[in-house]
């Protein structure tokens, strides 16, 4: 009997889990309208979440558990906000009791209101430019994705105070800016959109290239930052740079299962097993691409990188690549996003397109790029450019400072690998 | 993680006549819900079994079979490919199907060391 009493009891337990992610978001959005505090709306969620841990276990998961969360919570929030007008007034000592009878129903029908744009709302409040960027990353998987304080924490490979602080941070800084609940218009909206798909990507790429540690990709970000950005893309469809960055994330996220070799090791893009890519998410990121390009004007940064990664996609062999457009495509993000990065990128393109001699001038050029001192990759390239113009001993001490550079062990190890095959062939030839 | 959907919808998708116009946008409107959660890659129906074929394999002999075929119960009529973060996700947007009746199956796909 006991053993059974458990088994539902953990069951319940994961259901109600589960439920939290799928719900958390749209549960605290709602409130954080109503209460216009993402720390008092995410306290208001939890505290609807105890009571169902209390309660679902015994009496069995409600038909609709999202409505009976945002129930729950909205009871809480009522006598919260109850309690706060009547501690003002006792210490004003008036007392407007019908008042305040009628801003609690009103503060009733507001909770029941549905209104669509609550999740953006939540979504630019998380992403505000108030807070610093690893401030918005950890609130936004926080309060979108329904992430632990703990899994975030895993995720980035940093203690979990460091991540509860943050959100704390967060939280303070953005009651101290009063920072309103809102989808901007405007030219204001151009430049929040832009933090916000900033955070997404900023995601997605810890997830895709972890900057620290041993594994070369955590595809739980990934994965993460795909499901924000295919959800913003259907609440807000006629941005075409957040289908740029959809597209982006498909196309990059497609290539995940070819770019780790057995043992760990990375495999750079020209070297994947192209069979390996999966077909589905490229199949979904030309689509989202499409959607950017038919939304018409100009290609925004996102949209072209994600174009770029197309042309890769396209391509059934490596040999195959469109290179010249790829160099068109990246003179169009330096003209749009000029950065020593950018620069750098366009320098490998020239390099396939017009030869190796080509793109060392262009990367030559980076060398003194005071931006890109510490960068691994400028060396890299340099290493691989070298390499194929028969320069092999410039080539491994190229590789060999790309390999000082990296804080990531599995990448560390493929250029030092590709130092020692350079230092071979001199050997040899 | 990825899941395959199988609906095995019973006798009603084998038969000629399609849905109602209202069990349609109920079933639009849950996959819609799916869709704005991020949780759909991929959604498909199947033409009852009358024009589907079976290949039977036996070393080196191939038995082509046509359609219709009998076992009604095990017959999927349709498809979702979704993306969720755990098995106990999957059974909490299913649950909320719009069916009264049929077996839905739920299978998490293989994916790339890596992914």
């Amino acid at each position: 009997m006991k053993g059974i009493r458990e088994a539902t009891t953990t069951e319940a337990h994961r259901a109600i889990e589960a439920i939290w992610r799928i719900e958390s978001a749209r549960l605290i959005a709602g409130l954080a309208r109503v209460v216009g505090d993402i720390g008092m709306a995410e306290e208001l969620a939890q505290d609807a979440l105890v009571a169902a841990l209390e309660q679902w276990p015994a009496e069995g998961v409600p038909e609709r558990p999202g409505a009976w969360l945002m129930g729950t919570a909205k009871h809480h929030a009522i006598d919260l906000i109850r309690r706060r007008k009547t501690l003002e007034r006792k210490q004003e000592e008036i007392g407007r009791d019908i008042e305040q009878a009628q801003e609690a129903a009103d503060l009733d029908a507001a909770i029941d209101d549905e209104v669509g744009d609550d999740l953006l709302g939540l979504i630019f409040m998380a992403c505000h430019p108030v807070l610093s960027k690893d401030t918005r990353v950890a609130l936004t998987l926080r309060v979108l994705g329904g992430l632990t304080t703990e899994e975030i924490a895993r995720a980035f490979l940093v203690p979990v105070p460091t991540i509860a602080q943050r959100i704390v941070r967060a939280k303070r800084t953005l009651g101290e800016a009063h920072v309103r609940f809102e989808v901007p218009g405007g030219a204001e909206r151009v430049a929040r959109l832009a933090s916000v798909l900033e955070v997404i990507y900023l995601i997605f790429n810890e997830g895709y290239s972890a900057t620290a540690g041993n594994d070369w990709v955590r595809p739980a970000l990934c994965e993460e930052a795909l499901r924000l950005g295919r959800i913003l893309a259907e609440l807000i469809p006629t941005e075409p740079e957040v289908h740029g960055l959809v597209a982006l994330m498909e196309i990059q996220a497609s290539r995940l299962g070819a770019r780790v070799g057995s043992g760990g090791e990375p495999i750079l893009l020209l070297d994947q097993d192209r069979a390996r890519w999966d077909r589905l998410l490229i199949r979904r990121g030309l689509a989202a691409l499409e959607r950017a390009e038919r939304l018409g004007g100009a290609l925004g940064p996102y949209a072209l990188q994600a174009a770029i990664a197309a042309c890769h996609a396209r391509a059934t062999t490596a040999t195959d690549t469109d290179w010249p457009r790829i160099v068109a495509l990246y003179d169009a993000v330096v003209q749009l996003a000029p950065s020593p990065v950018v620069e750098l990128n366009r320098a490998v393109a020239v390099g396939m397109a017009f030869g190796p001699a080509a793109g060392l001038d262009l990367v030559d050029a980076l060398v003194t790029e005071a931006s890109l001192a510490s960068y691994h990759l400028l060396p890299a390239v340099r290493g691989d450019l070298l390499r194929k113009l028969g320069r092999y001993e410039e080539a491994r001490a190229e590789f060999e400072r790309a390999a000082s550079l990296t804080e990531n062990a599995r990448e560390r190890e493929l250029l030092l690998r590709r130092a020692a095959e350079c230092a071979a062939t001199r050997i040899a030839g | 993680m990825r899941v395959l959907i199988m609906a095995k919808e019973g006798e009603q998708s084998e038969a000629a006549t399609p849905p109602t116009p209202e069990a349609m946008a109920e079933y639009q409107k849950f996959n819609e819900e799916l869709v704005k959660a991020g949780v759909v890659l991929e959604a498909g129906r199947l033409h009852p079994s009358p024009q589907g074929k079976r290949v039977r394999f036996d070393g080196k002999k191939r038995t082509v079979i046509d359609g219709p075929f009998a076992e009604t119960k095990e017959l999927v009529a349709g498809y979702w490919l979704w993306q969720v973060r755990s098995m106990d996700e999957a059974l909490e947007w299913l649950k909320r199907a719009p069916y009264d009746g049929g077996t839905f199956e739920i299978r998490e796909v293989v994916e790339f060391e890596g992914m």
